[in-house]
């Protein structure tokens, strides 16, 4: 049965309650997966910049609007988290 | 246009500045990045403009600081909130290096060693509006601000400035760059505070 995005809720709230720094990222460009602790972090940037530790590729950025916050994660292949 | 006229701002400094809505004055020169700085030695730096033929316009850094240059005073204003009243600087005007370029397309990508990317219409990259600049107040351009050359565009927010730019890449259509993909506006133009996708 195909239901719409509200189905998600429940799960999707359960998943952005975790503690992110314990969570594993994979990362799209190299594969390497490790903790998102271990991620190379620029702040001093017009949003976040996240970094993968072993190619250097952008893993994820965060952008802070007014009304909003934009999490991009195209350079990330999988993201584990703990429940 | 007032943009023109905005730009001699080194006479106005001691006047209210004029500046677009929501930013702030400085004097200093913050440093932004969203990675390590790359250090490129001039016997490997090179520019190309590729165009959506696929024709590679390249120079060299002999050949690109033979070019005609110009002393460029402007004022600059990052999306972040500083505005930097007067700043100075040498550089090729891209009139300059798109002189031989033959394209029908009206976007451009910027591309930067590191991999950051940032698009802008043709047109506002013309007509004097912008240059490759390798000097900042009478000195070679430090790495931290984009050296040894960037992209200089002041009448847009300054991440269009792409540093350490290596290639523009002409394209048909618009396409985000790095930011603009991340959240914020497509074009930038800080008079009208484009900061972020939908203003
Ligand atoms: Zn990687």
């Amino acid at each position: 049965m195909e239901l719409d995005g509200n189905a998600l809720a429940g799960d999707l709230a359960e998943v952005f309650a975790v503690e992110m720094t314990t969570a594993r990222f994979t990362c799209a460009g190299c594969r390497h997966a490790d903790a998102v602790a271990t991620l190379r972090v620029w702040t001093r940037a017009p949003g976040v910049v996240a970094r993968c530790p072993s190619c250097g590729d952008v893993v994820l950025s965060l952008v802070r609007t007014p009304a909003r916050v934009v999490l991009t994660l195209t350079g990330t292949a999988r993201l584990e988290l703990p429940v | 246009m007032g943009i023109i006229s905005r730009g001699f701002g080194g006479r106005r400094r001691d006047s209210a500045p004029d500046l677009p809505p929501g930013q702030y004055l400085t004097h200093d020169f913050p440093v932004l990045s969203a990675g390590p700085t790359p250090r490129i030695p001039l016997d490997r730096w090179s520019f190309t403009i590729t165009t959506e033929a696929g024709q590679k316009h390249t120079w060299d850094w002999a050949r690109f600081t033979a070019l005609p240059s110009e002393e460029i005073t402007r004022d600059i204003h990052c999306v972040t909130k500083w505005s930097k009243l007067g700043t100075t600087w040498k550089g090729v005007s891209l009139d300059t290096l798109f002189a031989d370029v033959e394209t029908a397309a009206d976007y451009v990508m910027a591309h930067s060693k590191g991999g950051y990317t940032t698009n802008v219409p043709l047109e506002d990259l013309l007509d004097g509006q912008a240059w490759i600049a390798y000097e900042f107040d009478g000195e070679p351009l430090d790495p931290e601000h984009g050296g040894p050359a960037r992209l200089l565009i002041p009448h847009l927010y300054f991440w269009k400035s792409a540093k350490w730019v290596n290639g523009l890449e002409m394209m048909h259509e618009d396409e985000p760059g790095f930011w603009e993909a991340a959240g914020y506006h497509m074009y930038g133009d800080p008079w009208h505070e484009q900061r972020y996708q939908g203003d």
